[in-house]
């Protein structure tokens, strides 16, 4: 009999993957930002991590293996070292997993905010559009045609 | 096989998926009164399922609403092993078939793309030409509701029905940069409702068009014909997955064994069997219907089955500009431009592209994209970075003619199965070198339009996940059966009440987003199947 799928992120994963994710967009005074670790984000991030579930899991196995271990236990300096070469690799896990962060962090309502947006779906509201200036279109409309007829 | 089945009672006329083309046909067909049924593999989708209803809506692109039927996953989908292709496939199964997941960008092919051969010495010339279609355009155009504007000198004189989409600041600034340049632009035909049209309530810009249209503004065919279709008479079954299209051995084929919603497998007689699966489904379907009569296939006696795939490679090439513009905030498409689209000798290539200009995206997706392509960093610079970014994306796609070449195919895969265990479709697919050099050529314009638009950071993506991958070409229509797999008005040369009439029989691409095509295609060929009716089957 095989083992049941794994199905949630162990104590070790998820330590690291806040780890990672507060070095991947820090907390910003300036803007007024919390950083990717912040616990509502987090949360969002596991909730919602659905089919990318496996290639994150594989992202923070390649994140582990760089450290020798949990990478959240590394002191400061090494956290950093690793972090980098980390994020400098160019494998699909790990773009998933950069994926999902900002998936998340980019629909926080304090973050949204901070952008001078609404924290909202589209619809119902949906947005205003200007006309544009439409006058632009006469020097087009004096073109001679352009299309070529069917012999 | 099918005598072992349990078999429903015969209907006149079955049509396989739900789409663009189904849909149009199936419309078409219900005045005539025959008993029609629709097998549709997916589910109708409610508006209230798509994301732009929830918070959640950029991050649904990448999963339930990915235009990759790999990515997405449904049990409705159905895999597509296109790992022999840079491009990938892009469609989507459910009722309104791939109408639900586009853009709605609308143009309608040109004219001379109907005459290839003898205008350019390329390809083959279609058995039908633009002014056959001229009629059924505009049908469709009412039907599906266009906007747009009278009076594109790079077209035959046409009226859509609504107002254009607005041209807001992104649009403004781009026609700023190409009147500069001289060179031609328009606002673009798209099936988006400007005003109340027909029961659907006016575009208020979720942007976002292209994962479904909670306003239901955007047209796909379960809000444009299915409804009047289904009124007239038109039977439309949804979950049933068709196996095979059976025959009596010689040249007529008698009905189609299907899985129902529980998974039953079913026997369905019909005088008259119309495939809509579109470039991939079809060929497969097609092929997956071998039997001792037809070893090779159905319809598959010139073996161009499969054949000639064509996927519209698709370059984006993008820069910044120094204010927030329209972003993710309207429809995606604002304009095109024809200047290059006709065949100029004094270029390395022949045939052209369509420029469409994009407005932007939105705020996850412009994190993600620029994060993967090293423009946003980590640390940091990051939140600095990103609001030089967020909403000042500027973005012109550069849709190219793609050439039939025979060893661009679809067959079936040796391993991989749907979830019925039916055989999937493998597709191998290479960029020709014409369509190279007409790409680098299109990627040099787009950069000087951006450029004259005031855009820095500039940057091209030659072929991404998210290219459109049209799917057209893979049962040539033609008037010779030696060369091709249907016939001018879509009946199969083999069999003689088996017609297709999706984006499977083009003959070349254009280079335009092919929907409004297909769909004045398949009216086409409905009316003619209407015509022919007492002597269809001579």
């Amino acid at each position: 009999m095989s083992a049941a799928p794994k199905q949630s992120f162990s104590d070790t994963e998820i330590t690291d993957l806040c780890a990672i994710a507060g070095i991947m967009i820090p907390a910003s005074a300036a803007y007024a930002v919390p950083a990717a670790d912040d616990a509502t984000i987090m949360a969002d991030v596991v909730a919602s991590v659905g089919p990318d579930f496996d290639a994150v899991c594989d992202a923070l196995g390649e994140l582990s293996g760089l450290a020798g271990g949990s990478f959240a236990a590394l002191d400061s300096a090494r956290r950093s070292l690793v972090a980098a070469r980390f994020l400098n690799g160019d494998s699909a896990p790990l773009a998933i997993l950069a994926r999902v962060i900002l998936q998340c962090y980019y629909r926080d309502d304090r973050v949204i905010r901070s952008l001078g947006l609404e924290p909202r779906p589209p619809f119902p509201l949906g947005h205003s559009l200007e006309q544009g200036d439409w006058s632009l279109l006469e020097p087009v409309r004096a073109r001679a045609k352009m299309w070529r007829d069917a012999p | 096989m099918s005598a072992t089945l349990p078999s429903n009672d015969i209907v006149d006329v079955v049509i396989i998926g739900s789409g663009a083309s189904g849909a149009a046909v199936a419309w078409s067909l219900a005045e005539t009164k025959m008993k029609i049924l629709c097998l549709e593999q997916g589910d109708w989708i409610q508006s209230k399922e798509f994301p732009s209803n929830g918070r959640d809506w950029e991050a649904r692109r990448y999963t339930d609403f990915n235009i990759s039927p790999n990515y997405r996953g449904r049990d409705t989908d159905y895999p597509v092993n296109d790992d022999n292709s840079l491009m990938k496939v892009a469609n989507f199964n459910g009722v309104g078939g791939s109408t639900i997941l586009y853009t709605a960008h609308f143009p309608r092919m040109h004219p001379s793309d109907f005459h290839v051969r003898t205008l350019d010495g390329v390809a083959a010339d279609w058995p039908v030409d633009y002014a056959t279609l001229e009629p059924y355009f505009a049908e469709n155009d009412r039907m599906m509701g266009v906007a747009g504007l009278a009076g594109d000198p790079a077209y035959p004189p046409h009226e859509p029905p609504m107002p254009p989409v607005p041209l807001g600041k992104t649009g403004t600034r781009y026609a700023k940069a190409m009147n500069k340049l001289g060179w031609h632009w328009w606002p673009s035909d798209v099936s988006i409702a400007t005003t109340d049209y027909e029961g659907r309530a006016k575009c208020i810009n979720l942007g976002h068009c292209t994962p479904g249209c909670a306003q239901g503004a955007k047209a796909s065919t379960d809000i444009t014909y299915w409804p009047l279709a289904l009124r007239a008479g038109v039977e439309l079954r949804t979950r049933c997955r068709v196996r095979e299209v059976t025959t009596n051995g010689a040249d007529m084929v008698t009905g189609v064994n299907y899985y129902d919603a529980d998974g039953v497998e079913r026997f369905q007689p019909a005088e008259v069997v119309i495939l809509a699966c579109n470039g991939v489904g079809t060929p497969r379907l097609l092929l997956n219907s071998a039997s001792p009569a037809f070893p090779d296939g159905l319809a598959n006696s010139s073996g161009l089955v499969g054949k000639n795939l064509m996927l519209h490679p698709w370059p984006q090439v993008f820069g910044y500009v120094d204010e927030r513009v329209d972003g993710d905030r309207a429809p995606i498409t604002v304009m095109w431009s024809k200047e290059f689209y006709e065949t100029d000798p004094a270029r390395d290539f022949v045939r052209g592209y369509t420029l469409q200009f994009g407005r932007g995206t939105g705020p996850a997706n412009e994190a993600i994209t620029s994060a993967a392509a090293g423009r946003l960093p980590w640390g940091a610079e990051h939140h600095r970075v990103y609001r030089e970014l967020l909403y000042k994306r500027v973005q012109i796609g550069v849709a190219c003619e793609d050439l039939p070449e025979e060893h661009n195919c679809v067959t079936l895969d040796p391993v991989l199965t749907d979830s019925h265990g039916i055989p999937a479709p493998r597709i191998d697919y290479t960029i020709g070198d014409n369509t190279r050099r007409m790409m680098e050529h299109g990627i040099a314009r787009a950069e000087q339009i951006l450029r004259a638009a005031g855009a820095t950071n500039l940057s091209a993506s030659r072929t991404i996940l998210n290219s459109p991958g049209h799917l057209l070409g893979t049962a040539r229509m033609g008037t010779d059966p030696a060369t091709s797999v249907v016939n001018e008005w879509g009946r199969c040369h083999d069999l003689k009440n088996l017609f297709i009439v999706d984006g499977s029989i083009w003959v070349t691409s254009g280079g335009v987003n092919p929907t409004s095509t297909i769909q004045a295609l398949a009216l086409y060929i409905a009316d003619t199947i209407k015509k022919r009716l007492a002597t269809l089957f001579d």
